[in-house]
């Protein structure tokens, strides 16, 4: 199974303030104990919000909105891909990662390809296909 | 603050814990035997106490004082019996090192003691299906109940392997240390060859119903990343992450719902796991840039990497599959690479160039019995538009092989041969 491990954040993230030298070493020794156990498959960290944006859909209105957002729920600084045997042991090993201080880490199963078949008509499989195929989508929209 | 754990919670921590458990153990110990029974004690104090105590702060060092404890109970309640004295000797100086102040210090695995452990349960000394049976259970922190279920056999059987196992490796006075130079390299194969023959049995099972078993797959890729991950820069390493990395990416598109198995070139390849692509195409990367000549997992990477790469079946490049091939056969020796040659001459250069290669493979006693022959024969007979002969052939396969589901599909195949 894989998961993504949701990791908030905070003023310091948003300020753009790097972390300390023991801070980046316990992530550190973190990270390599989870690519040693074959767990990590993958993980990036995020720009503070300020450099992004949202888009808010409306009945055919797209409002955008610039960063920075002000939300603490709606920060994320980050995220790693695990590959796990079971929920309990991405818990298990998200419980042994060197964060404090009252953070709330956040861990979601990531639906694979056979989560989808009953949703998968053969026309969408097909558009699946050609996507990943590298052609360009046909961009006709249905019926017109 | 303690919650009680259920067991699912304690399978994960075992499953995280026990090669560190039985690398720190065995490096004190110096006895794999030892060290595995001791730490299966502290797995099922773990499932005594937890449930209702909750899992302690630090598990893993938790687990290592309770091993440790029953180490010392049971070597000092055997030694009160009359035993050789060669053996006394022995369990006197394991307990002075358990009960050694500074053994606090085998908590923390020294670095590659995990790499030690795998020599040690991969070690030549022991039969294939032995080290099959320990490395899983030591090195993968399954039980015996989970390996048993995976490799369709009776939990006993298991049991049984990882004894004999360990008495052999005790027999041999195997070491715990890192092999190094050109032992290095000889110790190496066997290691990933185990690693291997799992990935397989999990991607197209060589017995029982289900053609595909993801869970094993996925045990083997875990193993091979840990593998990569000790030694980044040994090429076969990275070969073989490459190869299961590739091949794990097409796992959902090789069977149906059903578990009926799909074809190369009828996959949906929009099922093919992109990541896992990128993975062992990166996994490639590394090893390509090491400059030194391919081995066989390898060799086998860089196929896998040349389906991966090609939008269809026609779109592949299999010229340079062939040459690819070509190298393997020469390096392995196997008949069962000249027949996957064949296939690949077949779809380079016609059916009948990839028939001729067949044909002069059939009486390879190596390959007698083998259902692969017959199959890819009625493959190839029926892409050069011979059904009877195709039929004829798939037929001769169903009837030796061994998997439920892969014979449904050849005489599926049989079948429609004469329409």
């Amino acid at each position: 199974m894989r998961f993504m491990v949701l990791v908030p954040g905070d003023a310091d993230t948003e300020a753009g303030v790097m972390p300390t030298t023991k801070q980046l070493e316990e992530m550190t020794a973190y990270n390599e104990e989870l690519v040693k156990a074959g767990v990590m498959i993958g993980g990036d960290g995020l720009h503070p919000t300020s450099k992004g944006a949202k888009v808010r859909f409306d009945g055919g209105t797209k409002t955008v909105t610039d960063g920075p957002f002000t939300e603490a729920k709606e920060l994320v600084a980050g995220y790693w891909l695990w590959e796990c045997a079971s929920r309990e042991e991405a818990i298990e090993w998200l419980k042994r990662a060197p964060f404090d201080g009252g953070t709330e880490v956040e861990i979601r199963q990531v639906f694979d390809m056979s989560d989808f078949d009953d949703q998968m008509t053969p026309e969408l499989r097909e558009a699946n296909e050609r996507l990943v195929a590298g052609e360009t989508a046909n961009r006709e929209r249905p019926g017109a | 603050m303690t919650t009680p754990a259920t067991r699912a919670t304690i399978d994960a921590i075992w499953r995280i814990e026990s090669a560190k458990l039985v690398a720190g153990l065995t490096r004190s110990l110096r006895d794999v035997g030892l060290a595995e029974e001791l730490a299966q004690d502290a797995f099922v104090a773990a499932l005594e106490q937890w449930p209702t105590g909750g899992v302690p702060d630090e598990p893993g060092a938790w687990l290592m004082t309770v091993a440790k404890r029953r180490g010392i109970d049971q070597l000092r309640r055997r030694t009160t019996f009359e035993r050789k004295q060669e053996q006394l000797i022995h369990e006197i100086s394991v307990l002075e090192r358990l009960e050694d102040p500074a053994f606090a210090a085998a908590e923390q695995p020294v670095e590659d003691d995990v790499l030690r452990l795998v020599f040690l349960t991969c070690h030549p000394a022991v039969p294939v299906e032995g080290r099959i049976a320990l490395t899983l259970k030591i090195v993968g922190g399954l039980t015996s109940a989970e390996i048993a279920r995976a490799f369709l056999t009776r939990e006993p059987t298991i049991a049984q392997r990882i004894v004999r196992a360990k008495r052999t490796l005790a027999a041999v006075r195997a070491p715990f240390e890192l092999p190094s130079g050109d032992e290095l390299q000889q110790r190496l194969a066997p290691v990933l060859d185990v690693v291997y023959l799992v990935f397989n049995e999990g991607y197209a099972a060589s017995r029982g119903d289900d053609w595909i078993r993801p869970e094993l797959c996925g045990d083997a890729l875990r193993l091979a990343r840990i593998l990569a991950a000790l030694r980044p820069n040994e090429p076969e390493v990275l070969g073989l992450q490459a190869l299961l990395e590739l091949q794990a990416s097409r796992l959902h598109a090789r069977s149906t719902a059903d578990g009926t198995p799909i074809r190369l070139e009828d996959q949906d390849r929009a099922r093919w796991d992109r990541l896992l692509v990128r993975r062992g195409l990166a996994a490639l990367d590394r090893l390509t840039a090491l400059e030194t000549p391919l081995g066989p997992y390898g060799l086998q990477a860089e196929i896998a990497a040349c389906h991966a790469r090609a939008t269809s079946v026609p779109a592949t490049n299999w010229p340079r599959i062939v040459a690819l091939y070509d190298a393997l056969a020469t390096i392995t020796g196997s008949p069962v690479v000249e027949l996957n040659r064949a296939v690949a001459v077949a779809m380079a250069f016609g059916p009948d160039a990839g028939l001729e290669l067949v044909d002069a493979l059939a009486d390879d006693p190596r390959l007698a019995g083998y259902h692969l022959v017959d199959t890819v024969r009625g493959d190839l007979l029926e892409r050069a538009g011979r059904t009877v002969d195709a039929r004829a052939a798939f037929l001769r396969a169903a009837e030796r092989c061994e998997n439920g589901a892969e014979r449904g599909v050849l005489l599926a195949r049989a079948n429609a041969c004469v329409d």
